[in-house]
């Protein structure tokens, strides 16, 4: 067998649900040259072995929510050459930054007996609100081949080729039908950036903003078109405010539709 | 010896954040703790306000191994509110997908995760540099079921096509019918991989288990049932809340799940298939009768090659669904929920899955309960290990640290799920991280 990889490759979690670094897993065609090119030294879900840093590149899934992981999260950065966040809760604070802005004291008091125990900050937070990070990969969940891109570019010293226009392009590109011109159905793909490939439209739903804005969105157009469409305030403010909802251009354009 | 402690600081090859406290004093094993670090994240609250239509998508974030899981329950939770069935060719779908979903969770939890403590090995990477073939094998069988999670659900992590009533598009036949090559070769596959899963070495433990899980007259259970176990509960889903409570236990700040008067159970694919061996598909019967696997096995570590069997009753129950599926002309159902109340359990990879809402008028959540299969399981776990580490306990701590790792593993738990409703042991520092 060849000798182990001299780069090293750690996969940290914060609060998340774990898809994003399945992702990784989920990679069944490449995972084994994937581990070849480069040492999976760090990866609790995966491995049992945990070979200390520094290492060159890191991949964080999560959002901060505790005191812990705030401290832990800039141990993280001092061993890593490259930080890059995978996924919504990560790049945005995912949807569990559903509570910012709200009385976690009481969230907590309604999912648990003696909320008291419980240490929580009061917001869900983005990595890059902690420590500096190298670059963000969008999605909730990320898609893989975006992964592998990340990976590959890292490995060749080079920027990872990720597009930052929105899903509509994908739709041409796939050529699927337009869900708001042909079916009136409501669709955030206008302001959402690309990476998933279209697959809500494709499947003839209007895509719910997983990927997050795009580069300078046009929230507020976007938004009266789906009046004109028939949606009410109450379901534009809802649906900005989902897995992206600290996502800067999504939160401002909720605000202005807030009860 | 006097007294110790073991503990293992970031329990790997699990999915979540947790740790495992054991005491020993004098040679006897006092106290075993699974601790849970994860940290919340309050579904259950940000949920309220949201409408029902969302809860397939929002709960699915919940957990990324088992996203269909927490689609298929709170889907039915709904439907239920509606009071409306769905019936043919969508129910054929709807479990066709959960095959796509056990497929990809036990064979990540088998090959990737659960296999290489039986061998020693850190993980599947430096399994696969003596054992190429299995590994290999392994991630193209979990490789097919995804393939069912990806065209049903447009991806394999959160799928996108899953909505109340149904589906947002329903498959061509053609669809379903490129599907079918694949899966037959990973059938065959798994069929071969299972004879060298029945040789590992299994440590010889077993215990008194009540095992619970769904029950239907007609097929091995998945979205639908009643639910039952091995020690005569037999009931409607409809009473999960006056049979079932959570107790909350003095040495740690978790809340277990227990039977009301009797104790702790066991859900998940031995219970399942202690309860309902008769509706295993043929190969699948054949499979396990060939690996000396008989109803009412009463050993954990036996739960790899209960994932094994449950792999292949999936593929052969997809492709059943395959041949008989003609596309059904509407998607979906229109279905409203409102004013009412609504409850589903179904059959997530690691077990029983409960959701439970209260819709108001105008069609917003009011409130939301969700019980996954580990916060269930919780108990037995602890309790496993202290049976385990007992009968191991002439090993050295790092073995002894392993053996009770794996008896973790034996319950494929997930922490992601647990955590958002388990009270939490934050205690970092003491516990070590
Ligand atoms: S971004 Fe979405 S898929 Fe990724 S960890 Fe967060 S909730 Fe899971
Ligand atoms: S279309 Fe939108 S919601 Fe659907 S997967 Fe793509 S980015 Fe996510």
């Amino acid at each position: 067998m060849s000798a182990v990889p001299n780069r090293k490759l750690a996969v940290w979690k914060f609060a998340s649900c774990d898809g994003c670094q399945l992702s990784l897993l989920n990679c069944e065609d490449e995972l084994l040259q994937v581990a070849a090119a480069i040492d999976i030294a760090y990866f609790p879900e995966a491995s049992r072995a945990m070979r200390g840093g520094p290492y060159n590149l890191s991949l964080v899934e999560g959002s901060i929510t505790t005191k812990a992981d705030a401290e832990r999260i800039k141990t993280v950065r001092a061993q890593s050459q490259w930080l890059v966040t995978i996924g919504a809760c990560a790049t945005a604070g995912g949807i569990q930054a559903l509570r910012n802005g709200r009385d976690v004291r009481e969230f907590a008091s309604i999912v648990y007996a003696k909320p008291d125990y419980i240490d929580t900050l009061e917001t869900s937070t983005p990595i890059a609100d902690h420590v500096s990070v190298d670059f963000e990969l969008r999605g909730c969940p990320i898609n893989k081949k975006q992964l592998l891109e990340v990976i590959s570019a890292f490995l060749a010293g080079r920027r990872p080729a990720i597009a930052t226009h929105s899903v509509c392009l994908e739709c041409k590109a796939r050529n699927a039908v337009c869900v708001m011109t042909a079916k009136d159905e409501p669709c955030l793909g206008p302001v959402t950036q690309a990476g998933c490939g279209a697959i809500c439209p494709a499947y003839g739903r209007g895509c719910y903003g997983c990927f997050g804005p795009m580069e300078q969105p046009n929230t507020g157009a976007l938004s009266k078109k789906w009046q004109a469409l028939g949606a009410k305030p109450r379901q534009i403010h809802d649906a900005f405010r989902s897995f992206n909802a600290e996502a800067p251009a999504f939160r401002a354009e909720a605000n202005l539709y807030d009860e | 010896m006097t007294s110790k402690t073991i503990k293992v600081d970031y329990l790997t090859r699990v999915e979540g954040e947790g740790s495992l406290f054991l005491r020993i004093d004098k040679d006897k094993v006092t106290e075993a703790r699974l601790n849970i670090f994860e940290p919340p994240r309050f579904f259950e609250a940000f949920l309220r306000g949201r409408s029902a239509s969302e809860a397939p998508d929002i709960t699915s974030r919940i957990c990324g191994i088992c996203p269909v899981a927490y689609q298929m329950s709170a889907i039915h939770a709904m439907e239920r509110a509606a009071r409306i069935r769905i019936e043919g060719p969508l129910r054929d779908l709807r479990r066709l997908l959960y095959c796509g979903e056990w497929i990809e969770s036990h064979a990540l939890h088998i090959f990737m995760l659960h296999a290489p403590d039986f061998l020693g090995f850190d993980d599947a990477i430096a399994m696969a540099r003596e054992h190429p073939d299995i590994v290999q094998t392994g991630l193209s069988i979990k490789k097919a079921g995804n393939s069912i999670v990806e065209c049903l659900g447009g991806r394999e992590v959160h799928p996108i096509n899953i909505r109340l009533g149904g589906f947002y598009r329903v498959p061509q036949i053609s669809e379903l019918e490129a599907l079918r090559d694949t899966l037959k070769r990973a059938r065959d596959d798994m069929e071969r991989v299972i004879d060298w899963i029945s040789k590992l070495p299994f440590p010889d433990v077993s215990r008194d288990y009540e095992f619970v899980s769904l029950r239907h007259p007609d097929e091995y259970p998945m979205n639908e049932g009643q639910i039952v176990s091995n020690k005569g509960l037999e009931i409607d889903v409809s009473a999960f809340d006056d049979t079932f409570e959570e107790e909350h236990v003095p040495h740690s700040t978790a809340l277990h799940a227990i039977i009301k008067g009797r104790g702790a159970y066991f859900v998940g694919p031995m219970a399942r298939f202690n309860l309902n061996f008769a509706q295993l598909s043929p190969l699948a019967s054949e499979a396990a009768k060939r690996t000396g696997l008989s109803e009412g096995c009463t050993n954990p570590f036996k739960s790899i090659l209960v994932r094994a069997i449950e792999v292949l009753f999936a593929f052969e129950e997809a492709l059943r669904i395959i041949s008989i599926y003609e596309r059904p002309e509407a998607a979906h159902v229109e279905i409203d929920p409102a004013d009412a109340t609504g409850w589903a359990a179904t059959e997530a990879p690691r077990g029983l899955l409960y959701h439970h809402y209260k819709i108001d008028p105008q069609g917003r959540i009011e409130t939301a309960r969700i019980i996954p299969p580990t916060s269930q399981n919780q108990k037995i776990i602890e309790d496993d290990l202290k049976t385990v580490a007992q009968h191991f306990i002439g090993l050295s701590d790092d073995e002894l640290k392993w053996r009770c790792e794996q008896t973790i593993r034996n319950y494929d738990p997930c922490i992601s799920c647990a955590a958002h409703f388990l009270t939490l042991n934050i205690d970092r520092a003491s516990e070590g991280l």
